[in-house]
């Protein structure tokens, strides 16, 4: 709520001609709850540029999916600042700037999985023509076009979060936020679903902010990766992911050694926090995205 | 709220498929029913049990057969007192729930009043409302319709609450006006509810409308006619009434269950 509202105050560096895609400074998130207080965010200080993709990883509770909800403006931060597209979150959720898939799938299930892919096209008072052709195109590429007069307790959990995928991007959002999306898939679908992601990327350049568990996924998919430790919920480490550009990376890039060395950079950070960044992975820079290393 | 009125039997939606409608809901009662003729037949018949207390189930039938044109009539009368009550309750029922959803404040009002509803015995109010609306069917009605308020207001603000939180989430990304909100996910949520709380008020509806014949007001109804016959001891006539107050129970019970099953389905389905 606090939240300034236009862009120019935000930015302390008036030359930053392109806004950034998401802006949190100092952001601070406290829950009150009967028992007490529980501090999930931390002076937590990201830039995302346009275009990026960021994972951020964690241990479970460090704040994740907190931080996901606060750039969506589902909660608002006790403390510090965040802007997305130089605009409050409020702002940017009521000009439907970005596309979400939560943790969960969160489907209608009175609702054909056809219908729920539609439901923000219907609610943004899409043509019912436009709406077909767009929940054709994006039932096919998530692998469900047979499904599309199924309801969402016929499919499986994997199925479900396909459906729920497909429904973040049924706009077209120029930021794409998503929480362990691929949290229920096999390995193949989700390599596929991964390639498919960055594919789409490329060409909407969206730009990603992505949780997920999964060390080697969050180094295939990112530009960068942020580390986050809990209790309370911070920024450890942001880590840059020296590979191609995400454009650019296919199925080989898997089996490349620079894909292994990240994925070392990123486990060396997740398990050596405590030793002050003293570890020595190889690429592993701690950049100047207004992150701390503590 | 008291936790009682919460805890009521409601059964959740979505519990409901079309096997266990044939088989648990009504096959399993009417086996009971009819050992339960024969085994009262076989009393009557082989022990004895004076004929004059404890009509045979045969006796009965003949009476009713005999009868039909009259107990067809009455039953009419019970009948759509039983279904004005019904609809009256169960459209306060919905809008008092649906008010009770809305507003802190006036969940706060109408809480209590619901409370005192549901453990006041409702056909108590028969002989009061029977004197200030003298001779009409309105006192029945009434009661039909104050019976059947409780279990659909109950029911029915549970399913308005029932709405999932990440779908709320989910409709605040997309900046969903609160119309869109309410037709999208907190109807289609809550309408299987609805039509729980219609099922469980349509047997109180009849049973009602029927005791408070008993009351006094004008007769023709089934109740009225039970209670007569009762008194000047014409046992098959009062036992044929009373099977047709059995009948006309279920049909009310049967229809609401019906249009529950139909309402579950349609949830599913209609997804437009
Ligand atoms: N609405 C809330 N009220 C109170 N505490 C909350 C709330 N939401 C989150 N928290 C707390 O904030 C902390 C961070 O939760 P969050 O869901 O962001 O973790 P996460 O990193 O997404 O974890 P996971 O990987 O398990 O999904 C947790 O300690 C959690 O208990
Ligand atoms: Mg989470």
């Amino acid at each position: 709520m606090t939240t300034p509202d236009t862009a120019g105050s935000t930015t302390p560096a008036p030359e930053a001609a392109a806004p950034t895609a998401v802006q949190a400074t100092n952001v601070e998130k406290v829950f009150s709850t009967s028992s007490g207080q529980v501090h999930a965010l931390s002076d937590v200080s990201l830039t995302v540029a346009p275009g990026e993709f960021v994972s951020l990883i964690g241990p479970s509770g460090c704040g994740k999916s907190t931080l996901m909800r606060l750039i969506a403006d589902l909660e608002a931060p006790t403390g510090g600042q965040l802007s997305v597209f130089g605009k409050s979150p409020d702002r940017a959720r009521r000009d439907q700037d970005y596309g979400i898939a939560f943790q969960k799938a969160g489907l209608l299930p009175w609702r054909t999985v056809a219908d729920n892919v539609g439901l923000p096209l219907q609610l943004h008072k899409s043509s019912t023509a436009d709406r077909k052709a767009r929940v054709a195109e994006l039932l096919e590429m998530v692998g469900l076009a047979d499904f599309a007069d199924r309801h969402p307790d016929q499919l499986s959990g994997g199925m479900q979060q396909r459906v729920a995928i497909a429904r973040s991007l049924a706009e077209k959002p120029r930021l794409l936020l998503m929480d362990e999306p691929f949290g229920a898939l096999d390995e193949m679908t989700r390599e596929r679903m991964q390639t498919e992601l960055l594919r789409i990327c490329a060409e909407t350049s969206a730009t990603v902010v992505f949780v997920t568990h999964s060390i080697p996924e969050a180094v295939y998919l990112s530009d960068r990766v942020v580390v986050m430790s809990p209790r309370p919920g911070r920024i450890a480490e942001v880590i840059d992911m020296k590979l191609q550009s995400t454009d650019e990376r296919t199925d080989e890039l898997r089996e490349d050694t620079s894909y292994f060395d990240m994925i070392t950079a990123v486990r060396e950070s997740l398990h050596g926090r405590s030793g002050q960044g003293g570890t020595q992975g190889s690429g592993r820079t701690s950049t100047g995205h207004g992150v701390e290393n503590r | 709220m008291g936790k009682q009125l919460t805890d009521s039997p409601v059964v959740g939606p979505g519990t409901l498929s079309a096997r266990r409608l044939t088989t648990g809901r009504v096959l399993a009662p009417v086996l009971v029913g009819v050992l339960g003729l024969l085994l009262w037949q076989l009393l009557v018949g082989v022990f004895g049990i004076s004929s004059y207390l404890l009509p045979a189930p045969t006796a009965i039938f003949a009476e009713a057969n005999r009868a039909f044109e009259h107990i067809w009539s009455a039953a009419l009368i019970t009948g759509w007192n039983s279904l004005a009550g019904l609809v009256a309750g169960t459209l306060l029922g919905v809008f008092f729930a649906a008010l009770a959803a809305a507003s802190k404040s006036a969940n706060a009002m109408v809480n209590p009043l619901v409370a005192a509803l549901a453990v006041i015995p409702i056909v108590a109010l028969a002989p009061i409302l029977n004197t200030m609306f003298g001779s009409t069917q309105f006192p029945r009605q009434a009661i039909a319709a104050l019976a059947s308020f409780v279990p659909v207001f109950v029911s029915t603000l549970r399913g308005l609450r029932q709405t999932n939180p990440e779908l709320r989430d989910l409709m605040h990304t997309y900046a969903a006006t609160p119309i869109q909100i309410f037709f999208t996910i907190t109807l289609p949520t809550a309408v299987p509810y609805v039509f729980t709380g219609v099922r469980l008020a349509s047997s109180l509806a009849v049973i009602s409308a029927l005791v408070a014949e008993y009351f006094g007001g004008p007769r023709g109804g089934l109740g009225g006619i039970i209670s007569t016959a009762a008194a000047s001891s014409q046992y098959p006539r009062a036992w044929a009434y009373v099977l047709a107050s059995i009948v006309l129970g279920l049909m009310f019970y049967l229809t609401t269950l019906l249009l529950e099953w139909l309402a579950n389905r349609s949830r599913r389905a209609a997804a437009g």
